[in-house]
């Protein structure tokens, strides 16, 4: 028999111990997502003061694992493609914490890359159309459905007509994110705007004007893991990972049961609070995923952070920016500093780095515990990681 | 070129479903006009969309049955970019019918404005033959009496 939390045990057992992005992020023609993998890998590895021999366990989605051991030149012992989007890479902490810990593996390697912005490389996710045949095929795409903007934003729609969720709200988020972006060196929008700009902001798929939505960009990013007795000899103060989560509902976003709450988002949330002892108000940062100005609020209300229909009243007024209460995406999040496609690795980098101290400017002050998650898919699945320096053991 | 039983002449653009086996039986009713979904007689719950095996029980006893064709915006959203086959602007929209199921599609003969739209506003299906082999299932507002 299972112990009665077998999580608990697992809290404080393994650590990150390295993470960077690609040498550049933004706009890279020069650049194909394989080599977005590779740079941001390299960069990792340096971070963390091992080499890429080091590396026993390799994690990765949007590409096939075999596709980067390729091009990496390595022969991992254990690999994990785990790809249901965005939060792909969150989920995989976890998978990599249950092979860390089991001894299976000493060092383990996540890696995401993706030529949002330039397609340059042939694959990846975004790459591939959605087949005729298949349940999307039949059952969305014949309306018109084609992408993020005109999918993710029915939730939102639903949210606003149960709990009078306003589009003056969502555009805050972008404004408090933006202000965030404007003091981090590799974001790529950061000129200050208002709730009028973004609301006069080109209509992509109403309720979302532009500045609503994510950026389309070219970026890399990979962090490293390693159990925590190893993490402690290495050069970097060791990023524990206190709690994981992750889960799954639909695939469609039609077939979502309560459009006003994500179920994979709670059981993930639960779970990784659970496991790490904490609640929510012992939280100091949080890198909630921001495909859209909505997408981060209902994580708000997931996660327990606020109760439900309470997070448009929550960011309204500024908690979420610098000096805020609750800052909430300190990287200038997807909408501000850089979106490549599957987002969910920046939200672990710049959690990383805030719980080090090491954020420079926007360095959110006595940074201890953190959370980082994020959805895949149109709030198909979950991925969620409670994390804290040593402080926090 | 395909033309429309009404022997007007269409070069419709937009993506095209392709059936399966399983799904079959729900496009074949559209081109007859009938929204055929599919019940399990194990748990009672209608379920959308087709597949042999209960997405709520797992029992495999299930029938297809003759919806009525109405029901609710669940949500919605107007799309601001054109698609092949889509000017913008246009609805997208997810209604739950009567019966329970809830399926995506677009709202038609309606302003594309939220000022006009509603969740929860009631709808009735509209069956829009975009070419000789496909039906698509879209619906519009029902006047409230």
């Amino acid at each position: 028999m299972p112990p009665a939390n077998p999580r608990r045990d697992l809290r404080g057992s393994v650590a990150i111990v390295g993470a960077s992005e690609s040498n550049r992020i933004g706009v890279r023609p020069d650049a194909s997502a394989l080599t977005l993998h590779a740079e941001a890998a390299k960069n990792a590895l340096a971070d963390a003061g091992l080499g890429i021999k080091d590396v026993d366990g390799l994690f990765t989605a949007g590409v096939t694992s075999v596709q980067l051991g390729e091009y990496l030149g390595i022969v991992p012992r254990y690999t994990d493609g785990t790809s249901v989007g965005g939060c792909s890479f969150i989920i995989q902490v976890e998978h990599a914490m249950l092979a860390l810990a089991a001894g299976i593996i000493n060092v383990a390697l996540i890696t995401h890359g993706e030529s949002g912005r330039s397609r340059i490389g042939g694959i990846g996710a975004g790459h591939r159309g959605i087949p005729p045949d298949s349940p999307q095929g039949q059952f969305e795409a014949p309306f018109g459905t084609m992408g993020p903007p005109t999918l993710f934003s029915l939730p939102a729609t639903r949210h606003m007509h149960q709990y009078g969720t306003t589009q003056e709200q969502m555009a805050q988020v972008a404004v408090s994110t933006r202000q965030w972006a404007a003091m981090h060196p590799m974001a790529m929008m950061k000129e200050p705007i208002t709730v009028e700009d973004v609301l006069a902001s080109r209509p992509v798929c109403w309720p979302y004007t532009l500045f609503m939505c994510c950026l389309v960009t070219d970026a890399g990013g990979a962090i490293v893991m390693t159990r925590a007795d190893m993490a402690r000899g290495l050069q970097r103060p060791p990023v524990y990972v206190l709690g994981t989560g992750e889960g799954t509902e639909h695939n469609m976003v039609s077939m979502m049961a309560d459009m006003t709450t994500s179920r994979a988002a709670k059981v993930s949330g639960k779970a990784a609070f659970e496991m790490a002892g904490v609640s929510q108000g012992d939280i100091d940062v949080a890198e909630l995923y921001d495909a859209f100005a909505f997408t981060p609020m209902l994580a708000l209300e997931d996660l327990g952070f606020v109760q439900p229909g309470e997070s448009g009243a929550f960011v309204a007024d500024g908690r979420t920016a610098p000096g805020g209460e609750f800052p909430m995406n300190t990287n200038g999040g997807g909408l501000s500093y850089t979106h490549s496609g599957m987002y969910g690795m920046f939200t672990l980098i710049e959690l990383t780095r805030q719980l080090r101290g090491e954020a420079g400017e926007r360095q959110v002050p006595n940074a201890n515990v953190g959370i980082a998650h994020g959805p895949g898919g149109m709030f198909a699945a979950a991925g969620t990681l409670i994390a804290g320096n040593a402080n926090s053991l | 070129m395909p033309s429309t039983s009404d022997g007007s002449v269409t070069q419709y653009a937009g993506p095209l479903p392709q059936p399966t086996p399983e799904t079959q039986p729900f496009f074949d009713g559209l081109k007859e006009r009938r929204l055929m979904v599919q019940r399990c007689e194990a748990c009672g719950q209608a379920y959308y969309y087709p597949r042999p095996i209960c997405p709520h029980c797992m029992s495999d006893y299930v029938h297809w049955f003759q919806a009525s064709g109405k029901g609710r915006v669940y949500s919605f959203v107007i799309s601001h970019r054109s698609r092949p086959g889509f000017e913008a602007p246009y609805v997208i929209a997810v209604v739950e019918l009567d019966e329970g199921p809830r399926m995506m599609t677009n709202l038609i003969g309606i302003e594309p404005d939220p000022e006009v739209l509603r969740c929860d506003m009631p709808v009735e299906i509209v069956y829009d033959e975009v070419t000789l082999e496909v039906t698509l299932p879209k619906f519009r507002p029902v006047e409230q009496a």
